[in-house]
């Protein structure tokens, strides 16, 4: 068969400006960075307020991928996840409040313990919870997302109300484990430790939750049904089993992000769930729907561009994040990295 | 000539035709039926409630969008009387000049906001409005030089429409101005509610459901999509602030506690649903179901606390503060054994 007439094609590679242009989302950050020192001028604040950015941040994600991923599977938006972050932080700073032994003793060794206590605690209370909320509450409306949103809307607020009907409808006050308070002095600025501990443990967690979704099996399968779920159902697996672990999963995480988001800010009310999910559904508008890596980048900058424009001029810190949100649909409408095709 | 009012869309249930009479001459003799300051409180707030639900139906039930900014835009439309009074002076000027104002800003807003986020695909906009009142709530509570901050506004009005102008008794009911006043806000209402079933009713009306059953064909037909989303999210939101304005006329003071609480949003969401989604009629139902259950309710609430104090964990969950917690269940509930709401039940049966 004789080629077509005039048909030549050409490997050409992309241009520099298209390859920059498709790896902007991953420099965003640092180009964010750059900017808050140039501004702000002096090192040390700088260094200060970055290191809370990336801590903010951190907390953040850990809310916010249970989120994408629950939507990317199975296209259930969840309005009732910010829930499980209240819940996470009354059920794991309750345990921190009744191991005060623990907590106010000087060794690291057995603050630490107190803390994971607290967290396995708000993680298996919040991932009970989550199946119990796709059981009962998502479960009927799947495919639905009218009715998705109005239910889910509904279970937050039946869960808060019973937050503040078992815990009291005054906020909790709390201090951080003995070990963890205080800052340490680091080129000239003062960076407080639990700040650091959050960044640390939020980028560990990033760093597994990639491995597993890269490396592993069910990784492969939670990717793939993100990208074309029929497909995955029609070589056999059971995509509904896998999207209750991601749903229960994205929970637990989100009980993680309520114990280290009240850690953080020292005071837990029923509401703060709530708050934080407006800043998770903007990472997750930002990031690209269905999108880890894209919800890691967001709520980075989420959490950096408030520390620095806060400091810059607090005034304009409340719509910061608007502003934010708006400029990235306005360059990509889709958010970041969509990995769910627009329905 | 009463069919052509209705804009041809008949309640088309004996019961439901019944139920809407009453409503009526209730809200229109309520000065002379049910007289004290409190009864005509609950009534102007119904039909207050009753346009600003209907135009959340209009989104929510006609187009299929979720929206959680119609708060937003009730209280652009009262703090546009609020300044406006407030900067202007006492008079219907100001009124005007605000309501104008606030109508405005809001359809602009909707605008905005629509486009940024309806063009990519409508699950976006239920996020994006969620975001964007809560900042706008944060940010008027604190600007308080502007908007007087948790605290609020008061201003005046013109004086033929408080309770110290004095025209006279009719029926052994003093004509006060607070009387003019509530029919002032009923006409009102009445007329943006007449707007609405004009609006959802009309051939453009016709296409949104047609968007809401399946946008994908809408759009194969050659109706554009975005278009039709867009505009039905700014006359929603036009409608909204008109309904702020009112309630800021009879209030004579407006607050983010008022307007532009989450919780305002939860109770309109709820008067929808449980009056029926996707039918005018079901806004009048829900919403003066819901006032009054709210104004009355809550203190049945209280009286059941306190009986049965003693008991664990009962009264806590009978508190009057705890009202919310009983409306979730009952919204959940709705959404799940009742979507057509109390409408759709009636215009079944028959």
């Amino acid at each position: 068969m004789a080629t077509a007439p005039g048909h030549a094609p050409k490997y050409a590679q992309l241009s520099l400006i298209d390859s920059i242009g498709k790896k902007m989302p991953l420099l965003l950050v640092p180009i964010l960075v750059v900017l808050g020192f140039l501004l702000i001028g002096s090192t040390s604040s700088w260094l200060t307020l970055t290191v809370s950015g990336l801590a903010m941040g951190m907390m953040i994600f850990i809310m916010a991928s249970g989120l994408t991923l629950v939507f990317g599977l199975m296209d259930v938006i969840n309005f009732g996840h910010g829930a499980f972050i209240s819940v996470g932080a009354y059920v794991g700073i309750s345990a921190l409040l009744a191991l005060d032994g623990w907590t106010g003793a000087p060794s690291l060794i057995l603050n630490v313990a107190a803390v994971l206590a607290a967290v396995i605690a708000a993680m298996c209370a919040t991932g009970a919870l989550g199946w119990g909320f796709e059981r009962v509450i998502v479960r009927p409306v799947y495919g639905a997302h009218l009715k998705q949103i109005l239910v889910t809307v509904g279970g937050l607020i039946v869960i808060e109300q019973l937050i503040q009907v078992i815990w009291g409808p005054d906020e909790i006050y709390l201090t951080r484990p003995e070990m963890l308070k205080g800052a340490v002095t680091f080129a000239g600025a003062a960076i407080e430790k639990y700040r650091l501990l959050a960044v640390v443990f939020g980028l560990a967690l990033f760093v597994a939750m990639r491995l597993v979704l890269k490396r592993t099996k069910i990784g492969l399968i939670v990717r793939a049904g993100v990208q074309n779920g029929e497909m995955v159902e029609a070589l056999g697996y059971r995509l509904g089993l896998v999207f209750i672990g991601v749903f229960v999963a994205g929970s637990a995480l989100a009980g993680l992000g309520g114990v280290m988001w009240g850690l953080y800010q020292e005071v837990i009310t029923a509401g703060m769930g709530e708050e934080m999910m407006i800043l998770v559904f903007i990472v997750v508008i930002i990031g690209g729907l269905g999108s880890v890596e894209g919800a890691f980048i967001g709520a980075l900058l989420v959490g950096l561009l408030q520390n620095y424009v806060a400091f810059l001029e607090p005034k304009l810190a409340l719509i910061s994040n608007i502003a934010l949100m708006t400029a990235i649909l306005m360059w990509r409408p889709q958010g970041m990295m969509p990995v769910v095709k627009a329905k | 000539m009463l069919t052509h009012l209705l804009s041809g869309d008949r309640p088309r249930s004996l019961i439901l035709t019944v139920l809407l009479l009453a409503i009526l001459a209730g809200l229109a003799f309520a000065p002379f039926l049910f007289p004290g300051v409190r009864s005509l409180e609950t009534a102007a707030r119904i039909c207050i409630f009753i346009v600003l639900v209907a135009s959340y139906d209009l989104l929510l039930g006609y187009s299929g969008i979720v929206s959680f900014a119609h708060t937003m835009f009730f209280g652009l439309g009262a703090y546009g009387v609020a300044l406006a009074s407030t900067h202007m002076g006492r008079g219907y000027d100001a009124l005007i000049v605000g309501t104008v104002l606030g109508a405005i800003a809001a359809a602009l807003l909707a605008l905005l906001i629509g486009l940024f986020s309806l063009r990519v695909r409508a699950i976006f906009f239920a996020m994006i409005t969620l975001a964007v009142a809560s900042a706008v709530a944060v940010l008027v509570s604190q600007l308080s030089g502007l908007t007087g901050g948790e605290d609020g506004l008061n201003y005046s009005i013109p004086r033929e429409l408080t309770p110290a102008f004095r025209l006279g008794k009719l029926f052994d009911i003093s004509i006060t101005g607070k009387i003019l006043n509530y029919y002032l806000v009923f006409f009102a209402s009445l007329a943006l509610f007449l707007l609405l079933l004009r609006i959802v009713n009309s051939p453009f009306g016709r296409v949104l459901k047609a968007i809401r059953e399946n946008d994908f064909r809408a759009e194969a037909i050659g109706y554009r999509v975005v278009l039709y989303r867009t505009l039905a999210t700014c006359l929603s939101a036009a409608v909204a602030a008109l309904a702020g304005s009112l309630f800021a006329i009879w209030l004579r003071y407006v607050g983010p506690a008022t307007t532009l609480s989450f919780e305002i949003m939860l109770d309109i969401l709820l008067m929808v649903v449980i009056g029926g989604m996707g039918t005018m009629y079901g806004a009048v139902i829900g919403a003066t179901l819901f006032v009054l259950a709210q104004n009355y309710l809550q203190n049945l609430m209280g009286v059941a606390a306190s009986a049965t104090e003693g008991l664990p964990l009962i009264p806590q969950l009978l508190d009057p503060d705890r009202w919310l917690l009983w409306l979730g269940v009952l919204f959940i509930l709705s959404v799940y054994f009742f979507p057509t709401g109390i409408v759709g039940r009636l215009r079944s049966e028959d």
